[in-house]
């Protein structure tokens, strides 16, 4: 076991830095780079730029030289914590991203917290009473669950609630908040804030956990070894929840991974049309102003959360599989 | 009912059973049609047949673990657990009643021992369950059951065993786990479902001679579905032959054996090969036709539509029973009208 995640921690070393190569080189893509739409930007409106400041920052970050020099400059200050200045806030990148990247892995983490508390007991009931009324309704509110786009769930919530309660859904934290250090009250603000975004967020996943928990599990509860289980004379829910269920779990468990990132990019418009302050919108800003520095940092952790959840991912399905467990010894 | 010895009793009786599929969008299928089998302590009932005809559903149907699809409609399996009987027939599949009997008084093994048990639960733990479930001894008392079970069961080094995933395990070993598990409570029925079938001829051998060990060591009654005639001759007393949904023979397995007096039984017996040399073996003669499906099963003998001495009740009536020997029943019109012949 221990081998075993040795040899996926350096594997997964090794995918972080084919991942940054390409991040780097996504950034790099568009033609020019962002002191040139910098320099367009303050010419249009007639300031003049002072051609020294333009040279020092070009050398400063190996702006016009070939790519690895620019791409080792890069990561040799990531490794050191430096993910370098952000052009358009003129701020250290770091400093503006930590905050953001926090917010969305705790929105995202909850949000995949609520979406197996609610696939969880709906899918293993309508598997098991399959055709029957809840397994239709189950189905029912999936389809919507998944048809309809998140961002027009946050609308349609956010408008019920100021018609019905006449309170503003928006943001995570009282502006008496914003600032303040975590405390009892400063929780309690932010769940108060933070449940209309999780619903919002969890609704197809949830609904996508449904349809793939209730299709693994008819599949399982067809195999000999539940026949085994109910002619040893155990009620029929121990039957279901210790055997096939175990079973239907395994590959859901290896989701896990993927679902973190997926949330993250699939979150961005309900960001916005939310007004959270997580990383999504920040990522989508940095992309069209070509803040390469501040965009690559973001995809680079997104990556990062991808890479360890899928690490997570591998040591839960180990430690629940003997299969793998002993297959990969 | 007249009074039977002690030592007769039959564990289990099941009377005219039948058991019916029901499908939403389909006519239903009568699978079994009628079954009358009798399993008595120490004995083994051997229940043989085409692929199809009815065994494992038979079987099935003794648990009650049948699809929610399949209806008992008529019969009665008749259970004599030590302080009266109960009609299995007649109990809930869920209930407490039937799960009280399931794995501690009638316990059941199955042809796949690879997909049979939990991929990923130990073997220990699997036996330890059924121990645990029935008896409520702790789970450290349950282990060491186990343990001694495994080794009864011929497993060697059975307590690092325990520790171990099926797919550790060889196949033979995998239905020796098996049948340990189906022995944990010491039920007074075992049934078989081709145990034996998966395996290899030499692990088979081994598998029959230890379940023939088993049955001295544990006296339970032995209700052994196969449809390898060879198995039959090796393990069992007494034989039933099932074509398509009935019970056409039974009886001492050396008497139906000697003289099968069904036209299936004939046919079946005649279509096992013997060891003879070359140049005296004749052709094999496999039964003319194919088994044809429930639904286009004729009214009257299931066998009419492949019988060679098809007469006119045969379509339309259904055989009746005839008593050929000590015990031993067939169900022909040509039986009864050779002996409403010699009675006349
Ligand atoms: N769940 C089910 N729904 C509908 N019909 C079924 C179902 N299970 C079994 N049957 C029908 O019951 C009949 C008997 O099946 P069964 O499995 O008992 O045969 P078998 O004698 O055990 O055959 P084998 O030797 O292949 O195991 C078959 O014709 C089959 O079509
Ligand atoms: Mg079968």
């Amino acid at each position: 076991m221990v081998g075993f995640i040795v040899r996926r921690f350096i594997a997964m070393l090794l995918t972080l830095l084919a991942v940054s190569i390409v991040a780097f080189a996504i950034i790099q893509l568009p033609p020019g780079d962002f002191l040139t739409s910098y320099i367009a930007q303050l010419a249009s409106t007639g300031d003049q730029v002072d051609p020294r400041v333009i040279e020092n920052l070009r050398a400063q970050y190996g702006l016009g030289e070939p790519f690895y020099v620019q791409y080792w400059k890069w990561i040799t200050g990531v490794v050191q914590g430096n993910f370098g200045h952000s052009f358009e806030w003129k701020r250290p990148v770091w400093e503006l991203i930590w905050g953001r990247i926090g917010n969305s892995i705790l929105l995202e983490g909850l949000a995949v917290i609520v979406m197996w508390f609610v696939a969880l007991p709906i899918g293993i009931y309508a598997a098991v009473r399959k055709y029957s009324l809840g397994d239709y309704l189950s189905t029912i509110l999936g389809f919507i669950g998944l048809a309809v786009p998140n961002f027009l769930f946050a609308l349609i919530l956010m408008y019920l609630a100021y018609t019905w309660f006449g309170t503003t859904l928006g943001g995570l934290f009282s502006p008496e908040f914003e600032m303040a250090r975590w405390s009892l009250p400063r929780v309690w603000d932010f769940l108060s804030h933070a449940w209309a975004p999780v619903l919002v967020l969890a609704t197809a996943g949830t609904a996508e956990l449904i349809r793939i928990l209730r299709a693994n599990l008819l599949d399982e509860m067809k195999k000999p070894y539940v026949v085994t289980a109910r002619a040893k004379g155990l009620p029929e829910w121990k039957v279901i929840l210790k055997y096939p269920v175990r079973l239907a779990l395994n590959p859901l468990i290896s989701t896990i991974g993927w679902l973190l990132p997926a949330l993250v990019s699939g979150s961005v418009i309900v960001s916005v049309v939310m007004n959270l302050p997580t990383a999504g919108p920040m990522l989508l800003r940095s992309l069209t102003t070509q803040d390469m520095y501040l965009a690559g940092a973001i995809i680079l952790l997104l990556s990062v959360l991808t890479v360890i959840g899928t690490l997570i991912s591998d040591i839960l399905l180990a430690l629940i599989d003997p299969r793998i467990r002993y297959g990969a010894r | 009912m007249p009074q039977i010895p002690m030592a007769a009793e039959p564990i289990l009786a099941i009377k005219n059973m039948s058991i019916t599929f029901t499908s939403p969008d389909e006519a239903d299928v009568e699978a079994v049609r009628q079954v009358d089998l009798t399993l008595t302590a120490g004995k083994t009932l051997a229940l043989v047949g085409e692929s199809g005809c009815g065994k494992s559903v038979t079987a099935r149907a003794i648990l009650r673990l049948l699809d929610k699809s399949a209806l008992l409609p008529s019969g009665e399996i008749l259970f004599n657990h030590g302080q009266g009987t109960v009609d299995i027939a007649r109990l809930k599949p869920d209930s407490l009643a039937m799960r009280s009997i399931r794995g501690a008084e009638i316990s059941m093994i199955f042809q796949e021992p690879m997909t049979s048990l939990s991929p990923v639960h130990t073997i220990g733990d699997q036996i330890d369950e059924v121990i645990v479930l029935h008896e409520g001894v702790s789970p450290k008392k349950a282990r060491e059951r186990t343990v001694h079970l495994l080794d009864q069961v011929g497993i060697s080094g059975a307590r690092e065993r325990a520790n171990a995933y099926p797919f550790e395990l060889s196949g033979g070993l995998r239905q020796r786990a098996m049948i340990a598990m189906a022995l944990a409570c010491t039920p007074k029925l075992l049934i078989a479902d081709e145990p034996t079938t998966a395996l290899d001829v030499t692990t088979q051998a081994q598998i029959l001679d230890l379940l023939r060990q088993l049955q001295d060591d544990f006296g339970m009654a032995m209700l052994f579905i196969t449809h390898d005639l060879g198995v039959v001759a090796e393990i069992a007393d007494e034989v039933a032959v099932m074509y398509l949904g009935d019970v056409v023979e039974q009886g001492d397995v050396y008497e139906v054996f000697r003289s099968p007096q069904h036209p299936y039984t004939q046919a079946l017996m005649n279509s096992v090969p013997h060891l003879r040399r070359k140049a005296d073996r004749q052709r094999l003669s496999p039964i003319k036709g194919t088994v044809p499906s429930p639904k286009d099963r004729p009214a009257g003998c299931a066998f009419t539509s492949r019988c060679p001495y098809v007469f006119e009740p045969c379509a339309g009536t259904r055989p009746a029973p005839t008593e050929v020997g000590a015990g031993h029943l067939a169900r022909c019109h040509l039986l009864a009208r050779t002996k409403m012949e010699a009675l006349a």
